[in-house]
């Protein structure tokens, strides 16, 4: 069994909020490993956490009003990024792990040129001459998939689509050819057949380069078409991880199953489905409040009493190797409560 | 200075405290009030403006003295500060204090109806503007160009050439008709961007005409620069009223407005500065204290700030 | 026997609208690009049933909804809602017609004034039209939440207290408040989380059949439309380049961008071994459309031929039912 690349062990991040809002504890309790090569999933809808996440592995949560908890744990290629230097974390963020952000229209800078955006991570960590930073962002731009790059590379972002754009910021991320990508939405904001296209570059640049992904997303197709393994994420925490084809074909925890049947799909035949979509009832509570128990137990059709009170922690399911499909639901426990209900 | 004077003069400084004091809470129990009060300034301007409204309305009770009135031309003219003429007498023998005042009704009366004239007249030309579009908004904004070219001093001291004995209605009337232009300006410009947002469009599309449109949806959300040009205009029209008394040409004497007082006392500058120092300073507070708040209320009202 | 098919609501038929881009002479000149958002559609909608449009960004569903209901005023064409000419009414007539059709936005965030509360919102539409006041205004209001599945104590709420679900909940109730025929969906559920998306749906289906309306439901996404749509349309720079019912269309498109987008939709099975038609090139802006067919430049069809680039294909009938622009429509992909 290879080393982790990324090993997340317990993160809490925590937020205050002004006049007596309380602490919104945005991620509280999450661990997961992402290992070399592999892409990582991690899904869930506004609010679960994922992006704060993501920023907390890069320590980019501002630091009032947030605070990443001590007991917390973050260590890459064996170090630990918690307890890191700035300037050693600086010397990590765009080089050795990159990240792209969901809206590519507001994350690239609009008065400066795509070539002085991707080149400046080069500048940056390589110590390249502005020349020689340049002509890798040709490169780049090539690698990416991009028309004319010769041209392109002196073209603002206001000058081109969003596709084009949510290249760029790949191109940005991996000009250093960094160990672990963190993808935060990178298809959310386009149009179904650009999407196609960038996950299709994803993929390729993934073989290619050699990397790993982490690809975070509410969108359980994207999931199941790019992701070997998935960490599903609610209220803060990690509610089910499992490899991918494990998670769609025998989803364990309820607000995975809900999730998947109240996706609208392609795949099934008209006739099956007009009429009533499944939907999960009620809503996402605040991260101020979170339910106590398990906190999915006000909506979850499952619960009972044990569920109010005892958060579950994460149990392995029966069947599997031990840490491979972890689930946090007390049904792994009284798995005839599952029938019962059905 | 009577024992009934000082005693009013402490309860309005002590109402004063306690209406800071309410803004205060209620300012803290909301978002952009926090803003607000992240300026240490703001509150402290809230304070003097409270100082000098209670001081405004109290006038009868916290004045010794008729403002008008020349106590005595021969004995009592340019006294220094003392007990009994907290802040001297002037040329006249008038009591500065009571004519500050009093004056302040004036000033801050004056600055308030301006004001309100202004942002009126350049809120309801701005949300025409910015509404309607195309060849009224071309019109309106030129005309507005030339009332922003035209230096309003300039018009004021020709009317005031133009007619023998301008009443103060009119010239109050006539500062606010002076100074909506900066006002139409913003307000476009909001309205402008307000009128692409869907709930505008969801108003239409439920039926709401062009009126209810403007007043009911796109003006209340425009509020933010309407409060911040209201509070900052007060100022300015202070400052203008007391250049033109100054001048000689605004408010009349013997009325006690904040420039008058500056222009009786000028030749005394030297030999009894409380004279015109007092009302001096006093302009200089109110408007400082609008300034900061103007500039409070801009920070809270600031929509890109949501969530801070 | 069958039965006789519902009688049409709504008709469109050749809607243009055309945006001008960038003025030469600094504004003042004559327009030089002129963009055709919507360039000559039509359809027609039978009473209770739900037409979705369907394509991507710049394609023009959302200008076509909005002309429908102008709110933008079209160029050209005939909208009739059950035999009244909608462009052809005056200020006052427009009016009266608004009770019977209705729009639901797609943001849910920016489509509700955040200075009225959901009562003042509710209120507005019923006053406007003069149909409640007061105390039976009140009343109303509460019935409405609650035909959304709002509680009724959510009256005095701003929109700032409410979720996304939740405002866009309000946002229907606010259309049902004058008791329409018609509504149009412009992407109703696109800015909203998976599992609210169901819940929106379902009520959404479910209040078409409480209250027999019909539905123009404007969508990017070919998987949700095909929860509730009965026909659909999909749209490729200003034109309709596939029009069928939905059991037709999904199991059987005709035109190669109808095909190539249900392929880019990425399906929630990993399982799913199939083969991607991924398309080369971005979505086209519709101030500079491609010559003959739009989509020939991005068109996968292995029959594609110069033919393409020079004539357009007209919108026809390859089957019953199925309408497709396509030279090569009898031999789909």
């Amino acid at each position: 069994m290879t080393e982790p690349l990324l090993h997340v062990r317990d993160l809490k991040t925590y937020f205050v909020t002004e006049h007596g809002g309380g602490t919104a504890r945005a991620v509280d309790g999450v661990s997961f490993d992402v290992y070399p090569g592999e892409t990582l999933g991690l899904v869930g809808e506004s609010g679960c956490g994922k992006t704060v996440t993501s920023l907390s592995i890069l320590r980019l949560i501002p630091e009032p009003p947030g605070h990443i908890r001590p007991g917390s744990f973050i260590e890459f290629e064996g170090r630990n990024l918690l307890t890191s230097a700035p300037t050693a974390l600086r010397a990590i963020r765009g080089n050795r792990i990159a990240m792209t952000f969901q809206e590519p229209m507001t994350s690239l800078n609009p008065v400066f040129t795509v070539g002085d955006q991707i080149a400046e991570a080069a500048i940056v960590h390589q110590r390249l001459s502005r020349r020689a930073a340049r002509a890798r962002a040709v490169e780049m731009l090539t690698l990416v998939g991009i028309p004319d790059p010769q041209e392109r590379v002196d073209h603002y972002p206001h000058q081109m689509s969003g596709g084009m754009r949510q290249r760029v910021m790949i191109a940005m991320a991996l000009i250093c050819r960094p160990q672990l990508l963190i993808a935060d939405e990178p298809t959310t904001a386009l149009d179904v057949t650009i999407q196609a296209q960038i996950l299709e570059l994803l993929d390729r640049l993934q073989r290619e380069l050699g990397m790993a992904v982490m690809l975070i997303t509410h969108d359980l197709g994207v999931v199941a078409g790019s992701a070997d393994r998935v960490v599903v994420m609610y209220a803060g925490q990690v509610v089910e991880q499992a490899p991918t084809r494990e998670l769609f074909a025998r989803p364990l925890h309820p607000y995975t199953e809900g999730l998947l049947a109240s996706v609208p799909r392609l795949d099934t035949r008209v006739s099956q489905v007009r009429g009533r979509l499944h939907s999960i009832p009620g809503q996402v509570p605040a991260a101020t409040a979170w339910p106590a128990g398990c906190r999915f137990h006000p909506r979850c059709p499952y619960a009972w009493d044990r569920c109010a009170t005892e958060e579950p922690p994460p149990l392995d399911t029966p069947g599997s190797e031990p840490g491979t499909h972890t689930v946090r639901c007390w049904l792994l426990t009284e798995p005839q409560r599952r029938e019962r209900r059905a | 200075m009577t024992v009934w004077t000082w005693l009013a003069l402490a309860g309005a400084v002590a109402l004063a405290l306690v209406a800071a004091a309410e803004v205060r809470r209620h300012a803290a129990a909301r978002a952009a009030g926090r803003r607000f009060l992240r300026h240490p300034t703001a509150s402290l301007g809230v304070f003097i403006l409270a100082f000098f409204v209670t001081l405004a309305l109290a006038a009868p009770l916290v004045a010794p003295y008729d403002p008008t009135r020349q106590l005595d031309p021969v004995h009592l003219q340019n006294q220094p500060p003392s007990l009994r003429f907290l802040l001297g007498t002037d040329v006249y023998s008038r009591d500065v204090w009571s004519r500050l005042v009093y004056g302040a009704r004036l000033s801050l009366g004056i600055g308030t109806i301006a004001m309100l004239v202004a942002v009126t007249v350049g809120a309801g030309v701005g949300a025409v503007a910015g509404y309607f579009s195309h060849w009224l908004d071309a019109v309106l904004m030129r005309g507005v160009d030339v009332g922003l070219a035209v230096p309003r001093i300039f018009v004021l001291l020709m009317a005031v050439a133009l007619w023998e004995r301008l009443p103060l209605g009119a010239l109050v009337l006539l500062i606010g008709f002076t100074g909506w232009f900066v006002t139409s300006r913003l307000v476009r410009a909001e309205v402008l961007s307000l009128r692409e947002r869907e709930f505008v469009a969801a108003a239409r599309a439920v039926g709401a005409g062009p009126t209810r449109v403007i007043f009911r949806h796109v003006l209340p959300n425009a509020a933010a620069p309407i409060i911040v040009s209201a509070a900052l205009g007060i100022g300015n029209v202070i400052l203008l009223e007391a250049g033109l008394s100054f001048l000689g040409i605004g408010v009349p004497s013997p009325l006690p407005s904040w420039g008058s007082m500056i222009h009786d006392g000028w030749q005394w500058i030297v030999a009894a500065p409380w004279t015109s120092g007092f009302p001096g300073l006093a302009i200089a507070f109110v408007v400082m204290a609008l300034n900061a708040v103007g500039d409070g209320l801009r920070d809270a009202l600031d929509p890109r700030k949501e969530g801070t | 026997m069958t039965l006789p098919a519902p009688p049409l609501l709504v008709q469109v038929e050749g809607l243009v609208k055309r945006f001008p881009g960038a003025r030469s002479l600094l504004g003042l000149g004559r327009a030089r690009r002129i963009v055709r958002a919507v360039d000559g559609v039509s359809f027609a909608i039978a009473t209770g049933q739900t037409l979705g449009l369907v394509g991507e960004s710049g394609c023009g569903k959302t200008t076509v909804g909005r002309t429908i209901l102008r709110l933008i005023e079209p160029d050209a064409g005939r909208v009739t809602l059950g035999g009244t000419d909608v462009l052809g009414l005056g200020a006052r007539e427009l009016r009266a017609l608004r009770r019977r059709m209705q729009i639901v936005f797609q943001d849910p965030y920016g489509s509700l004034n955040p200075r009225m509360t959901v009562q003042q919102t509710l209120a507005e539409p019923l006053a406007i039209h003069r149909l409640a006041a007061g105390p039976e205004a009140e009343r109303r209001i509460s019935s409405l939440l609650e035909e959304v599945g709002l509680d009724p104590a959510f009256a005095p709420a701003y929109p700032h207290e409410l979720s996304g679900g939740q405002r866009q909940r309000v946002g229907i109730a606010r259309a049902l408040s004058v008791e329409p025929q018609f509504l149009v969906l412009d992407e109703p559920v696109s800015a909203l989380d998976v599992s609210v998306q169901a819940q929106v749906l379902n009520l959404l289906a479910e209040l078409q059949r409480k209250r027999r309306l019909t539905y123009l439901f404007i969508a990017h996404d070919l998987a949700v439309v095909k929860h509730i749509a009965d026909h659909v349309a999909v749209m490729y720079l200003g034109k309709i380049v596939e029009r069928a019912p939905a059991t037709v269309l999904y199991a059987g498109p005709r035109h190669p961008y109808t095909t190539s987008l249900l392929s880019a939709v990425p399906v929630p099975d990993p399982k799913a071994q199939r083969q991607r038609i991924v398309l080369q090139g971005d979505v086209p802006s519709p101030a500079t459309p491609p010559p003959g067919c739009p989509f020939h430049p991005r068109c996968p069809h292995p029959k594609k031929s110069s033919r393409c680039g020079i004539e357009p294909p007209a919108l026809r009938e390859v089957a019953p039912g199925q309408f497709a622009a396509c030279h090569f429509a009898e031999a789909p992909m």
